[in-house]
């Protein structure tokens, strides 16, 4: 085991407005080794990345480059240090060649000298082993080509520091086993690579070491032949939280198993699920469990057509459909409350009545409008039903707070009156008060006959409130959890277990 | 070149050779297609080289336009920017103390001037391209009308001979009913139009400036992320597109020698057509700048087409849109059946062992 250090950071702190991202966190890389950096969304990893890179500044800490103290203050000059980044979304042209990706933008020369650049290019991909031509087309080449390529690009600028933020996510078994063959060479050479990725079997697979952070605080560094999955999982979960855990159960919902309400069968859509097989019944209140990342959000889009649908039959009260898009899910009465409220779910400068009425609005067609007084009664009435705290139904829902946001979503989604919802991360960002009132409104609307789909990152949550959960790992499912008795640990269990 | 270890070498044509093909073809074929139903005239090679003796500018046009396209942007002040500079050089040579290097001065100033402010405007202050160039072309066409409503002739000795100057080529012409043998004869601005395509098609294949008008039109955000310095390319494209317009203005009153309202009226308009049916696309960062004169080739047959016909102009617009249509449902056709990987072009093969180079 090679120990000397390329990259030491110590007690980094990154702060935004409201945010604590980053509170005393040490990072080290070696010579040689590939790190796993792991936690779940929002638990700052990409802050520490950008922190590494130059995009973000340090609050407080001290970075050392090979025993240097070092501040960046942009990428270009983190780039001429010798670090390489690889973002998760291709960061070259499609429409120029392979060659000219890996060097336009580097040379002062004014003219390009195609040939000599064509032979350095050629020498490089065939000396990294990446099936590529230099004269080709870069669009010509597959995603994980690309990568590499851009690996190609970065190894080139004499990196000492290779960072790969989530490489993998849209490749294949294959081309996964390719890159993993370029980062051991790239490794053998003595370049330090930091590796981020959800996929935990890949991990385990390439990393020496992995460091986890959670919520902004670093957990531990730990050796990967050392760290068993299930514990690397409950680490980068956490405990739950003490304030929830105190709360009694709820009983979960009853289903009525007569023709299940939507049935799904080996559906898939363009953002990447596996195709997945899915039912619920009438009054049933099922969940997708697993790690932020592995697919959740994805399925339950699928459902309802948020993505490109691209395969799959689905069957609605047992009568087959076709559902293409949102609104042909909205008419066979599935409604959807996404994950991202600010990006997808409510209008912000909208009041709070048009954003109650809005999905009711679109089920009728835009020529049959809603009259004034009609939303207003409607408003009134979900305000106080799901007790809204808002001065008049005028008000913006951008002034809301969060819990209360989400209500009126909610309220928007239960005026169509659907027979099948989809809550996606319901409760996040929400006080706890508010959540125990989502949690018991949505066993209220079971108990009435409507079949609901819960997702949440606190499994806990998700146990008081699913008969069912539907485990996945790696944008797959790889079981199916049920029962009254279920804890947290048995569904971490599957997921450790679960796939490959 | 492809000489790599690589387990496949998929030597794919580009995009932008792919499309060029395409224009090309289509070019053969409408000619092909004039030759066999209107012998009379397109057999003989001055009709050839009439289109570009009359249409010198607008091939010019079509040049600068080329550039901002590939960049991913537009431009649509060029045509009245042409007819202002002409407007504005026949004044000038009008007036006692004119002289043809001040006229010239003054295009290529005005040109670049309107390309300095749009290319600051849009890559500099991020304004949508199109509103600023409308702009640009409702101040240019302004100042024609206010500098001079009534057609100018330039009757300036000097200008007039170089005007009526033409060179003929002895070798090609046709011989008439009488058997005198009649040369064919090309203008002047034939010559800045070869010159400037030989040099463009250099810029934007050679330069470093030209592949980065490529990256930035294919990907902005990626040509910043691998170290291009995305405004200066945008301005500069657009600084290259405005002083060509003036180029195209000097050579327009060198053809017709006179200043008027109308003159290089609608020629954004068909400027910007000619690269379509020249296969540069208007999302950018795809096309071969050979292509732009191809497309002007195309255009002006099927004007002449139609002309020789013998049926009204505004026929012309008719069947110029539809075919438009026609082309832009083609190209993309083409580039979604290319993107879902169900798209070979089956190429003869003295066509393939051109496909290496961008050519």
């Amino acid at each position: 085991m090679q120990s000397d250090i390329i990259l030491k950071m110590e007690g980094i702190c990154k702060s935004f407005p409201g945010v604590r991202a980053l509170h005393n966190v040490d990072f080290t890389l070696r010579k040689g080794e590939i790190h796993a950096l792991m936690g779940e969304n929002g638990a700052g990893k990409s802050t520490l990345i950008k922190i590494i890179t130059g995009v973000y500044q340090k609050d407080a800490g001290q970075i050392y480059l090979e025993g240097r103290p070092v501040s960046f203050r942009s990428p270009q000059e983190a780039q001429d240090m010798g670090i390489g980044t690889v973002f998760q979304e291709i960061a070259l042209c499609p429409n120029l060649t392979v060659a000219e990706n890996m060097f336009i933008g580097r040379g002062r020369d004014r003219f390009v000298h195609w040939k000599t650049m064509n032979g350095k290019a050629a020498e490089m991909l065939s000396s990294l082993g990446i099936p590529a031509s230099p004269t080709q087309e870069l669009a010509s080449c597959s995603i994980a080509v690309q990568q590499m390529i851009a690996i190609a690009r970065a190894v080139d600028m004499d990196c000492k520091i290779l960072i790969l933020d989530e490489p993998t996510s849209s490749l294949d078994e294959d081309e996964v086993q390719k890159l993993f063959a370029l980062m051991r060479q790239l490794k053998a050479r003595g370049v330090g690579i930091i590796f981020i990725t959800h996929f935990i079997d890949q991990v385990y697979e390439i990393s020496d070491r992995i460091t986890v952070l959670r919520n902004g605080e670093l957990i531990g560094e730990y050796e990967a032949s050392s760290l068993p999955q299930i514990e690397l999982i409950s680490k980068m979960m956490g405990k739950a939280l003490s304030d929830v855990s105190s709360m009694k159960k709820l009983e979960p919902g009853k289903a009525d198993d007569s023709v299940p309400v939507f049935e799904a069968t080996a559906l898939s859509s363009a953002a990447g699920v596996r195709p997945f097989d899915f039912t619920i019944q009438k009054g049933e209140v099922n969940g997708f469990a697993g790690l932020l990342g592995s697919g959740r959000s994805e399925s339950v889009r699928a459902i309802f057509a948020a993505d490109k649908v691209t395969g799959g039959e689905v069957k609605v009260n047992g009568k087959r459909v076709k559902i293409k898009s949102p609104l042909d899910a909205m008419k066979q009465g599935i409604g959807y409350l996404p994950e991202d409220r600010k990006g997808d779910g409510i209008i912000d400068e909208l009041s709070v009545r048009d954003n109650i009425i809005l999905a009711m609005q679109v089920m009728k067609g835009f020529f049959r409008p809603l009259s004034r007084k009609q939303a207003e009664e409607f408003a009134e009435q979900f305000i106080q039903q799901l007790d809204i705290k808002v001065p008049s139904p005028n008000t913006p829902i951008k002034s809301l707070s969060g819990g209360n946001q989400q209500k009126v979503v909610l309220a928007r989604w239960l005026l169509t009156q659907p027979m099948y919802l989809i809550l996606d991360e319901p409760t996040r960002g929400i006080d706890v008060g508010t959540k125990v009132e989502i949690q018991k409104l949505v066993l209220k609307l079971a108990a009435e006959g409507m079949s609901l789909t819960f997702i949440s990152s606190e499994i806990d949550e998700m146990l008081r409130v699913c008969s069912r959960m539907i485990v996945m790992k790696d944008r797959e499912i790889v079981g199916e959890l049920s029962g009254t008795n279920l804890t947290e640990q048995d569904v971490m269990q599957m997921i450790a277990q679960g796939g490959k | 070149m492809g000489a790599v270890s690589a387990t496949k070498p998929r030597t794919r044509l580009s995009n932008s050779t792919l499309l060029f093909i395409i224009a090309g073809i289509i070019f053969v074929l409408m000619y092909g297609f004039a030759l066999i139903s209107y012998p009379g005239s397109f057999m003989q090679f001055q009709t050839f080289f009439d289109l570009f003796n009359f249409n010198a500018a607008l091939f010019i046009v079509t040049l600068g336009l080329c550039v901002v396209m590939i960049g991913g942007g537009i431009d649509i002040s060029v045509g009245a920017v042409c007819g202002l500079v002409t407007m504005a050089c026949a004044m000038l040579l009008e007036l006692g103390s004119g002289n043809i290097w001040g006229a010239l001065f003054l295009a290529l100033g005005i040109g670049l001037a309107f390309g300095l402010m749009h290319g600051f405007l849009i890559a500099y202050l991020e304004i949508q391209p199109f509103i600023v160039t409308l702009g640009g072309m409702f101040l240019a066409q302004g100042l024609l009308t206010t500098l001079h409503r009534e057609p100018l002739n330039v009757t300036l000795p000097a200008f007039v001979a170089l005007r009526n100057f033409t060179i003929e080529i002895p070798w090609l012409g046709t011989v008439n009913r009488l058997g005198i043998f009649i040369p064919c004869e090309i203008k002047p601005g034939v010559i800045v139009v070869v010159v400037l395509v030989a040099l463009y098609a250099a810029l934007m294949k050679w330069s470093r400036f030209g592949r980065n008008v490529y990256a930035v039109g294919g990907d902005r955000q990626s040509a910043r992320m691998l170290g291009i310095n995305v405004k200066r390319t945008t301005f500069l494209s657009y600084v290259i597109c405005g002083f060509t317009a003036g180029i195209s203005g000097f050579v327009f009153l060198m053809t017709t020698g006179a200043g008027n309202i109308g003159n290089g009226s609608l020629f954004e308009m068909k400027a910007i057509a000619s690269n379509v049916m020249g296969g540069i696309l208007l999302n950018g960062g795809v096309g071969n700048l050979l292509g732009a004169p191809i497309g002007t080739m195309t255009l002006l047959t099927i004007n002449e087409l139609i002309r020789a016909a013998g049926v009204q102009s505004n026929l012309q617009a008719i069947v110029s849109g539809l075919l438009l249509y026609l082309f832009i449902v083609l190209q993309s056709i083409v580039m979604s059946l290319r993107g879902s990987g169900k798209f070979r072009l089956a190429l003869p093969s003295w066509l393939k062992s051109h496909q290496v180079q961008d050519k």
